[in-house]
């Protein structure tokens, strides 16, 4: 299959205040031919940092090209936080050999793009560059934290009459962005595939407690009390995964992974406001010894008697294997048919 | 003279301008720019000690690992922890994979393909560069993509994710690694190996290793000419004299690579002075950060990291990037693949540094022949693994005090230096591998590595980004974002 570039769907790719994580991520979408799979969606990567030929004076000839309407940018995407900072300026990040704030290039080429897509919590929140006393003024591109506004304000829409797409994540996952990118080349992506935070539902109407390895101990409040034990994390390492919308757990990462399969907390890293969690992050915040980030749709009241009856009821070896960090005491076998 | 402001420069990680002064067709001077702040020192600040995991890796998505091993280790130095072997072989593999991931990632999709650029139209070799390494549609370099995809899932495992793994602890690892699970990432090893052998190299990884001299390098290369994509590089590269572009000031720091248990490196630590040949230990104590020349408050003369600080100023006269210029006792260092495989003393390396110097062409080389070496190193640590022994150390962190952790990350030495205070981060200061190699001018005016490798560079009529400064700026493998923070 072969499309004139006129058809493909063509996706302009910058970074600005983030670690380039996204990009990186982004190579490890499952693939064996990651350059065919975009080609064979109809998608056209203009320019991407990581992987184009172009460099300086090449790239800003480039963009003054899609800036005159010569060039269409189907899909602007924006990795790392918007920094306006130093007092408005937008000095903090000038786009080298150009002498421009980036957050005056990303305005102009919002203006043109049909879409707008923040990929990763540094562009959809302005996520961990936003950290502490935000020194940089960092935001996101149509939110700051969990309010919206950003760097292009609250009633921006882009071409297409969406607002901005945050695929939000530290970093996002590969299949997110792709898939993403897919539907919108092929027109399957409309505002009520979006939440109201504006991040693709197909990921972001799951939680990160969907499909953990670790569900056994939680039914039990089996906790981990040490990093490396196998336990729950929930009650005492600050695992916020029952709350936290994403699917990493029925998705899996790179390959087989997870952050609670890799043996730490949930630290909702899709979520606003993620850097600054107001506790330590592998630490569970209790008072009176309940935790109190709890499953947010079920009564509180109901959630804490369920759990000091289902540690009354905690089998041994699910106790032991807890906190531990291999398998202490294996399952009994036993027989199984009824006859 | 004539004045070329060049960038943005793509295909390194993060935003990066260099100014040219040219005459006569070669450069005269250059600035290197590292155009972005963030701010990760100052962010850093009062935060709980042990929250600095969370936030560090996020300084990075290409090294996130080794920010984090340099991180944990400052950790564990501050609490006077020692990680059991099982956590330190696991830490080990976690960081070469990155580090491996990241020559493979340089090689393929950042360096070679320039060398697909129009003006390298008549070259003999040209076409061929094309059909492997043309950006979106370069056989090997896709290749090489779908490599790196496999090989990365070596991280799922052993961290859950990458980048931005959170498994790596001043006690350990806090992923612990099952029986099986070690087979099956020996199988893995096995087959980013197999892909090494059969397209990289084309040529096992011992025999590449065991490579000792440039004259033997070269009779590897011309006994299968274009065989395997690494001779294919050393065709151009000889094509092209990358011999004579891109010194090196010629002194070289290592931190040491993957501690051992025991207290070694598997790849050692060393500062190499090619003028004498000598090897000496890097004396910490006489590291210094000069501001001088970066958009950041001042201190009155060159500060330890203990001592640094990091504070904005954007408005700075004099000042023309957001990167401090480290120094080691007052001098310019070279730090990378090269420099640690110059401490290591690799005899091809050694030879090759003391024909040519550091230049474009010797500091592939290490980064390549890295890959032959570490390889096997892993399965070595894989093996090592003993399942139903501890990963993980439990300890306290105490609320006063300082540590310092060292490590070497893809692109060379990096150290983290903390002060605990009431519980608190009273200070973190960062000396990551291009602050080192991208450093300004300092306050005597002596140019950092690149600017003065990029001195002598050539440029073409009509050039607006010189080619010849895209391979001597690539074959550092620059990182922008470690380097600012």
């Amino acid at each position: 299959m072969s499309k004139r570039s006129s058809d493909m769907f063509n996706v302009l790719w910058l970074q600005s205040g983030g670690c380039g994580g996204c990009s990186m991520s982004l190579l490890c979408a499952d693939t064996t031919d990651f350059h065919g799979q975009l080609r064979d969606a109809g998608i056209n990567l203009l320019w991407h940092p990581s992987l184009s030929l172009e460099s300086g004076d090449e790239l800003q000839d480039l963009l003054a090209r899609v800036l005159d309407g010569r060039v269409r940018v189907d899909a602007l995407c924006i990795e790392g936080a918007l920094l306006r900072g130093p007092n408005g300026t937008g000095r903090f990040h000038v786009m080298a050999g150009t002498g421009v704030p980036m957050i005056d290039w990303v305005r102009r080429l919002a203006g043109v793009a049909r879409h707008v897509v923040a990929v990763g919590s540094c562009a959809a929140w302005g996520g961990i560059t936003a950290g502490a006393s935000n020194p940089t003024d960092a935001c996101g591109l149509q939110y700051e934290d969990d309010r919206p506004g950003g760097l292009l304000g609250a009633e921006f829409r882009s071409r297409s009459g969406l607002p901005v797409i945050n695929i939000a994540g530290c970093p996002t996952h590969p299949g997110w962005v792709i898939e993403s990118l897919m539907a919108l080349a092929a027109d399957s992506l409309a505002e009520q595939d979006l939440d109201s935070l504006a991040r693709p539902r197909f990921y972001a109407d799951h939680l990160v407690h969907h499909g953990c390895t670790r569900n056994e101990f939680y039914e039990f409040k089996a906790s981990a009390e040490k990093p490396s034990d196998r336990g729950c994390m929930m009650e005492h390492m600050g695992c916020k995964g029952t709350q936290v919308h994403a699917d990493c757990n029925t998705r899996l990462w790179n390959g087989e992974g997870s952050c609670t399969r890799g043996g730490y907390a949930c630290i909702a890293c899709t979520e606003p406001g993620f850097q600054e969690p107001g506790h330590a992050f592998d630490r569970t915040p209790k008072v009176a010894g309940i935790p109190i980030g709890l499953p947010t749709d079920m009564p509180k009241a109901w959630f804490v008697a369920l759990a000091s009856l289902s540690k009354s009821a905690t089998p041994k070896r699910v106790k032991i294997n807890a906190t531990a960090d291999h398998l202490v005491m294996t399952p009994a076998v036993r027989k199984t048919r009824l006859r | 003279m004539a004045r070329l402001l060049v960038g943005p420069f793509n295909r390194v990680e993060g935003d990066l301008e260099v100014s040219l002064d040219i005459r006569a067709g070669t450069v005269k001077r250059a600035q290197v720019n590292a155009t972005m702040y963030r701010g990760f020192e100052q962010i850093l600040q009062g935060k709980l000690p042990h929250d600095a995991l969370v936030y560090v890796p996020r300084i990075c998505g290409i090294c996130s690992v080794s920010q984090s091993v340099a991180s944990a280790k400052a950790l564990a130095d501050l609490a006077g922890i020692t990680v059991p072997d099982n956590g330190l072989h696991v830490t080990n593999l976690m960081q070469a994979t990155e580090n491996l991931a990241d020559h493979l990632t340089h090689f393929y999709l950042f360096f070679m393909p320039d060398f697909t650029r129009p003006v390298y139209a008549s070259r003999t070799w040209h076409a061929e560069a094309v059909r492997r390494f043309a950006p979106h549609t370069g056989e090997q370099m896709r290749e090489a993509i779908a490599s790196r995809q496999r090989w990365f899932t070596l991280l799922g495992t052993l961290g859950g994710k990458w980048p931005h793994t959170q498994s790596i602890d001043p006690g350990g690892s806090s992923r612990a690694v099952e029986q099986a699970e070690r087979i099956r990432l020996l199988s893995k090893l096995r087959e980013f190996r197999r892909f090494l052998e059969r397209h990289l190299f084309a040529t096992p990884l011992e025999e590449m290793a065991a490579l000792s001299s440039l004259d033997a390098l070269w009779a590897w290369h011309d006994a299968a000419l274009n065989v395997g994509d690494f001779r294919l590089f050393l065709s151009c590269a000889r094509d092209l004299e990358l011999h004579q572009l891109g010194a090196g000031p010629g002194l070289y720091l290592s931190f040491g690579a993957y501690s051992q248990p025991g207290g070694a490196h598997a790849l050692a630590s060393g500062v190499w002075r090619a003028s004498e040949q000598t090897l000496v230990e890097p004396d910490t104590l006489a590291i210094t950060e000069d501001a001088a020349h970066a958009w950041l408050e001042d201190a009155p003369m060159p500060l330890h990291p203990l001592q640094g600080m990091t504070l904005p100023n954007a408005d700075k006269p004099g000042a023309y990037t957001w990167n401090k210029a480290p120094r080691l006792a007052g001098e310019v260092v070279e730090t990378g693949a090269i420099a640690r495989q110059l401490a290591s003393g690799h005899p091809l390396v050694r030879d090759a540094v003391a024909k040519h110097g550091g230049c474009v062409l010797t500091r592939v080389i290490a980064r390549v022949l890295e890959l032959a070496i570490v390889v096997p190193m892993m399965e070595r640590w894989l093996k090592a693994l003993e399942p139903g022994d501890p990963y993980f150390t439990a300890c306290e962190l105490p609320d006063e005090g300082v540590g310092m952790g060292l490590g070497e990350a893809a692109r060379g030495a990096l150290g983290h230096w903390l002060v605990v205070k009431n519980g608190r981060i009273a200070n973190y200061q960062i000396v990551a591998p291009t602050s080192w190699n991208f450093s300004p001018r300092d306050a005597g005016g002596t140019p950092g590595a690149l600017e003065k490798a990029l001195e002598g560079a050539p440029v073409l009529p009509g050039e607006k980004s010189p080619v010849s400064v895209q391979h001597i700026v690539r074959s550092f493998d620059p990182c922008m974002v470690c380097t600012v923070h």
